[in-house]
């Protein structure tokens, strides 16, 4: 297995972690603010990872830049939504969780 | 090569499938909304690894698509002017 | 391969799961959200069953417009404790009807399926050695666009008459209200929309110029334009008043109109619909494109503001009453 694989992969285990805590946090955060900071994990570092991992393996740079084009549309997008749905449920009323 | 992109697209495909729970428990139409919006994400991130093991690049117009449109559904969620009430009343899951 | 298969699997039992749930949930807005992961998924599938074009199209409508829609629908329909389903005691024969239908039906039909893939599969190819050899003379280098805009391009015609046929329908329902409030704003939308926007213009030029050679056309395009000009409306842009009357309902007409223009043409000067002459058939198609695409994001993004344009374009229209009106 060439370096470049062996580096994929490992990128690619980690972005599993990601996304994996981003949806055992979604089921398991009590709590409507904890579940937004736990998903938004995944739309930054799980699908980046994702992105790095295929960035290492292309052998052009116009792949290159279209995976970093959908990533940065994921990061720009994932950011304002989250922002935008907290700040809704703050207006509508929703108390954050309190131990 | 292809094994590992594939396998870990099967995984990422049963976080979905796990992930359905909570658009099913809720309790909140928000939270609903969340789980769709974490499935966008990862339906990019399966949709890059099956074009990478494919070869096709194709697949990846779709992954592109998904980046540019997704926000728009939750956004319009966000601007609705009438929040089905009902569904906001139950404040919290007990989970604790 | 084994992964794929097992990929396959999941996804096909996640898929029947979703729809089963969607369409057996009580809660409307649960329903729709699921519809949104259905749309999601249902993209995968196309994408595995090496269908790249449709999953554009999926993408591009499930992604941007089907939720909007849905979600804006939901609001019209008020406070959704009206619509939540109520129990009804069913009797025991009903009972079994569910259990009845999917026990014998989708085995059944499984069965058949099976037998037809296995008995046929290998055997028939379809039309694609038919495609291959006339795509030269067909206006275009994608196979599917071929057959859309020219083998079958009836079949497209008539898909834009519905379109606008549904539009006609909404139409007819009720005048427009505004849906959204207007006022809150949060500046991170409006960023968000500034810098989406000409992306989703650039992206939506690349899918119906990529047409002609690859995935990709004017149903795509069209979906993805619509998408951009939903979220312009859901960050407050609006349509100059003046724009709402001939100019909004020509443009809506004209892919359906150009279409039908080009039928008659063809049918006077070859005796058959649509039979394009070769040197003409590249240019026809690219004009037919284009106005298609113009068409279907006008269509699609009025589907979902739902309703015709205010009858007195001078006043606004008032619609204080009757949005909340459902709600207390």
């Amino acid at each position: 297995m060439a370096l470049t694989d062996l580096i994929t992969a490992f990128l690619l285990l980690g972005s599993l972690g990601f996304f994996l805590a981003g949806t055992l946090g979604l089921l398991r955060f009590p709590d409507l603010y904890c579940r937004l900071h736990a998903l938004t994990k995944a739309d930054n570092l799980g699908l980046g990872l994702v992105v790095l991992a295929l960035m290492i393996q292309s052998d052009s740079w116009q792949v290159v830049i279209r995976l970093l084009l959908i990533w940065l549309l994921v990061l720009v997008a994932g950011a304002t939504v989250a922002h935008l749905i907290a700040r809704k449920a703050q207006q509508d009323g929703h108390q954050p969780w309190r131990r | 090569m292809t094994e590992l992109y594939l396998g870990l697209a099967l995984i990422l495909l049963l976080t979905i499938a796990i992930g359905l729970v909570r658009i099913l428990r809720g309790p909140t139409a928000t939270d609903r909304m969340l789980a769709a919006q974490l499935f966008g994400t990862t339906a990019v991130a399966i949709l890059l690894l099956l074009g990478q093991a494919a070869g096709n690049s194709a697949i990846w117009d779709v992954a592109l698509i998904f980046a540019l449109l997704t926000a728009v559904a939750a956004v319009t969620f966000v601007r609705r002017k009438d929040i089905d009430s009902t569904t906001e009343t139950e404040e919290h899951d007990g989970t604790d | 391969m084994e992964l794929a298969l097992i990929f396959d699997l999941i996804l096909l039992i996640t898929l029947i799961a979703l729809a089963w749930l969607l369409l057996a949930s009580s809660d409307i807005f649960r329903a729709v959200v699921l519809f949104i992961a259905f749309g999601l998924l249902l993209a995968l599938a196309w994408v595995r069953l090496g269908a790249p074009d449709v999953a554009l199209a999926e993408a591009a409508i499930g992604a941007g417009i089907t939720g909007a829609l849905l979600l804006v629908g939901l609001g019209r329909l008020g406070s959704a404790e009206h619509y939540r389903g109520t129990r009804t005691r069913l009797t025991f024969l009903q009972r079994l009807s569910a259990p009845v239908l999917i026990g014998v039906m989708i085995p059944s039909i499984s069965l058949i399926l099976l037998l037809e893939l296995s008995l046929h599969a290998s055997a028939t190819p379809g039309q694609q050695g038919l495609v291959n050899v006339l795509l030269d003379v067909s206006g275009t280098n994608h196979g599917v666009t071929a057959v859309l805009m020219n083998f079958r391009a009836w079949d497209t015609l008539l898909e834009k008459g519905v379109l606008l046929l549904a539009l006609i329908s909404i139409w007819s329902l009720d005048q427009a209200r505004p849906l959204f409030r207007q006022n809150d704003i949060s500046p991170q939308l409006t960023g968000l929309a500034r810098l989406l926007l000409p992306i989703m213009i650039i992206v939506a030029g690349f899918v119906l110029w990529q047409g002609d050679h690859a995935p990709g056309g004017a149903f795509q395009s069209g979906a993805i334009l619509s998408a951009g000009i939903l979220l312009a409306i859901l960050v407050g842009y609006t349509l100059p008043t003046r724009r709402q009357g001939l100019s909004l309902r020509l443009l809506l007409a004209v892919g359906f109109s150009v279409f039908l223009l080009v039928a008659a043409a063809t049918l006077l000067s070859s005796d058959y619909l649509l039979k394009y002459p070769d040197s003409l058939a590249g240019s026809l198609i690219l004009l037919l494109e284009l106005v298609a695409t113009a068409s279907i994001a006008a269509l699609l993004a009025a589907a979902v503001v739902g309703g015709h344009p205010p009858d007195d374009l001078s006043k606004p229209v008032d619609r204080s009453s009757a949005v909340n009106g459902g709600q207390t």
